[in-house]
């Protein structure tokens, strides 16, 4: 009795905060029919939007996996001075709130910032353009991989990897053949949530994209442009795009994940 | 190929593991480095697979000297208490993954990999992950994959701790076999004096960072260099500065001049021998080990009164 009671509560939690919510976005959506939405998201600027994201989030996530792993191994098998502070910097970003990442890329690379002066000089511009919108990205979605490879190094220990050292390999082959494919699963989970957090990216990106509709303009900011000019069936309908990206990555691990791993 | 150990030394912070330890591991030799935990065995092992670096000294294989090498250019085959099986590889790329390394051709690496898996009685299991393997099964992958790649000398951490008494006892005598066929110089480092004598031509004892005495398992039992080698390789009594191994306690009946009267406080019946635990008149205990013959012409009951005698002791000047 008490575990159904339990299941229930856990269920009507889930469905009162999650699925009702983005259930009713897509019924709203699609309560017209699909003829709407559908001219809706083929407008320039939305389709313009949608690229930008993926543009982004194929950047992005493909440096934090690198950079991750990387950071992760360094942090787990290696000993250097200020590993501590590496170790907490790396969760700056959960911590910290978007807007304030935005604002700090914004007095770094903006016309009054530090780099400003100097990447004027060169006719580089980051700060409202697409480089801007990428370092801001990296910089939210860091943490993911790293903290989802950590523990799972510092589980499977170092005894495979002297094992393979013994057996004539060399650094770069223990790495490609032993631990890399010991820690795979921790790094499709990392990229997963890399790119979950890519797409739906809205506070850093807002400030130093500039929300110029049609030039850089993502997915989220499409989202509120629309909502705040009253176009709700183009917010609706991009949201729907934002919503099918997600469970299309959370679909793709899945698929890529052999059955006999999932226990 | 022979090992040759000279000097060294290895501290991890303020602890000294290994003081200016030597040894030479002869060629073909079965050796065992045996020793209490921390007594620095596992850790001389590691500095010669080239896993520790040591603070001083150096280390020859096969008359070459490799303090300098990485682990992969020196030649060994490692296997580790336990297993650090490839758990993402098969049965048969575990054992394959040094020859893979190393490029050599399939069907070669494919004849080896039959050979190997044959002589360790896992045929039947190329196919399985190590997941699906019993401790024992694993440990005997481990020794294929470490064999695989003809290493100069094989090198065992405690390879059966890991696994129950009868598996371990199997596995013992199934590894004296493979040495004496193939001859593979090899080092097993354990904590379990049965299990050195058993299997070693030689055994080095170690105790705090040093080595006590390096000869063969009957030399370590029987001239025994220091009472920290006499106790730790066998039973023994203490008797003041004597040192009395059970089986050289002699028990009568009747006093005879020599003896001295003792009272049976327990019989532990051990199969084909019994231990005759005794207390003496003036408190000091021992242990005797008399067969059930004795026990039965002797007549022996808890509570008696025997007379006991040292046939044979020893003691040490300091």
């Amino acid at each position: 009795m008490g575990r159904y009671l339990l299941r229930f509560a856990g269920l009507g939690y889930l469905a009162v905060l999650l699925v009702v919510p983005v259930g009713l976005v897509f019924w709203r959506t699609f309560e017209h029919g699909l003829s709407a939405p559908w001219h809706a998201v083929m407008t320039h600027d939305a389709r313009h939007a949608f690229w930008l994201t993926i543009l982004i989030a194929l950047v992005a996530v493909p440096a934090n996996t690198v950079f991750g792993v990387a950071l992760a191994l360094a942090i787990v098998r290696r000993r250097f001075p200020g590993k501590g502070i590496v170790n907490a910097v790396v969760d700056l970003p959960l911590a910290l709130s978007p807007v304030v990442i935005g604002l700090a890329l914004l007095l770094l690379y903006g016309r009054l910032g530090w780099f400003g002066p100097f990447l004027d000089r060169h006719g580089i511009q980051i700060v409202f353009a697409l480089p801007g919108m990428i370092l801001a990205t990296i910089f939210v979605s860091l943490p993911f991989v790293v903290r989802e490879v950590v523990p799972v190094l510092r589980e499977i220990g170092t005894e495979q990897e002297q094992a393979a050292s013994t057996l004539g390999a060399s650094g770069f082959q223990t790495l490609v053949r032993i631990t890399l494919p010991a820690i795979r699963w921790a790094i499709a989970y990392g990229v997963v949530l890399t790119t979950a957090r890519c797409l739906g990216e809205f506070g850093a990106v807002s400030v130093v994209s500039g929300r110029l509709a049609g030039k850089t303009d993502t997915l989220t900011l499409y989202v509120q442009d629309q909502f705040e000019s009253f176009d709700l069936t183009g917010a609706y309908a991009a949201s729907v795009l934002l919503a099918l990206l997600a469970i299309a990555t959370l679909v793709a691990m899945n698929v890529f994940r052999p059955k006999e791993e999932i226990r | 190929m022979s090992i040759v150990v000279r000097d060294i030394t290895k501290r991890f912070g303020a602890f000294t593991a290994l003081e200016g330890v030597s040894l030479e591991v002869p060629t073909g030799s079965l050796t065992a480095l045996l020793g209490p935990s921390g007594s620095g065995k596992s850790t001389l092992l590691r500095v010669v697979a080239g896993l520790e670096q040591p603070d001083a000294g150096e280390v020859l294989i096969a008359d070459e000297d490799v303090t300098e090498a990485a682990p992969q250019r020196r030649g060994v085959g490692f296997v580790f208490q336990h297993y650090a099986a490839f758990k993402h590889l098969t049965v048969y790329e575990n054992v394959a993954f040094g020859l893979r390394i190393r490029h050599r051709p399939r069907a070669e690496i494919a004849e080896r990999v039959g050979e190997l898996l044959r002589l360790v009685q896992l045929e039947g299991f190329a196919k399985r992950y190590p997941a699906q393997l019993s401790g024992g099964q694993r440990q005997r992958m481990g020794l294929a994959r470490a064999l695989a790649v003809d290493p100069k000398v094989l090198l065992l951490d405690e390879p059966f701790g890991a696994l129950d008494a009868r598996v371990r006892k199997e596995l013992r005598a199934w590894l004296r076999r493979l040495h004496d066929e193939t001859h593979t110089t090899t080092v097993i480092v354990t904590h379990d004096q049965e299990e050195a004598m058993e299997v070693a031509d030689r055994v080095a004892l170690m105790n705090a960072g040093r080595i006590e005495q390096v000869g063969s398992p009957r030399e370590l039992y029987e001239l025994p260099a220091n009472e920290f080698v006499m106790s730790f390789v066998g039973p023994v009594n203490r008797d003041g500065d004597a040192f009395i191994r059970p089986h050289d306690i002699e028990l009568r009946t009747e006093p005879n001049g020599a003896t001295r009267e003792a009272m049976v406080e327990r019989l532990v019946h051990l199969g084909f021998e019994v231990r005759v635990e005794l207390v003496r008149d003036d408190g000091t205990r021992l242990s005797a080990q008399v067969t059930r013959e004795e026990v039965a012409a002797l007549e022996l009951e808890d509570g008696q009164i025997v007379y006991v005698r040292a046939v044979r002791q020893t003691t040490f000047t300091p």
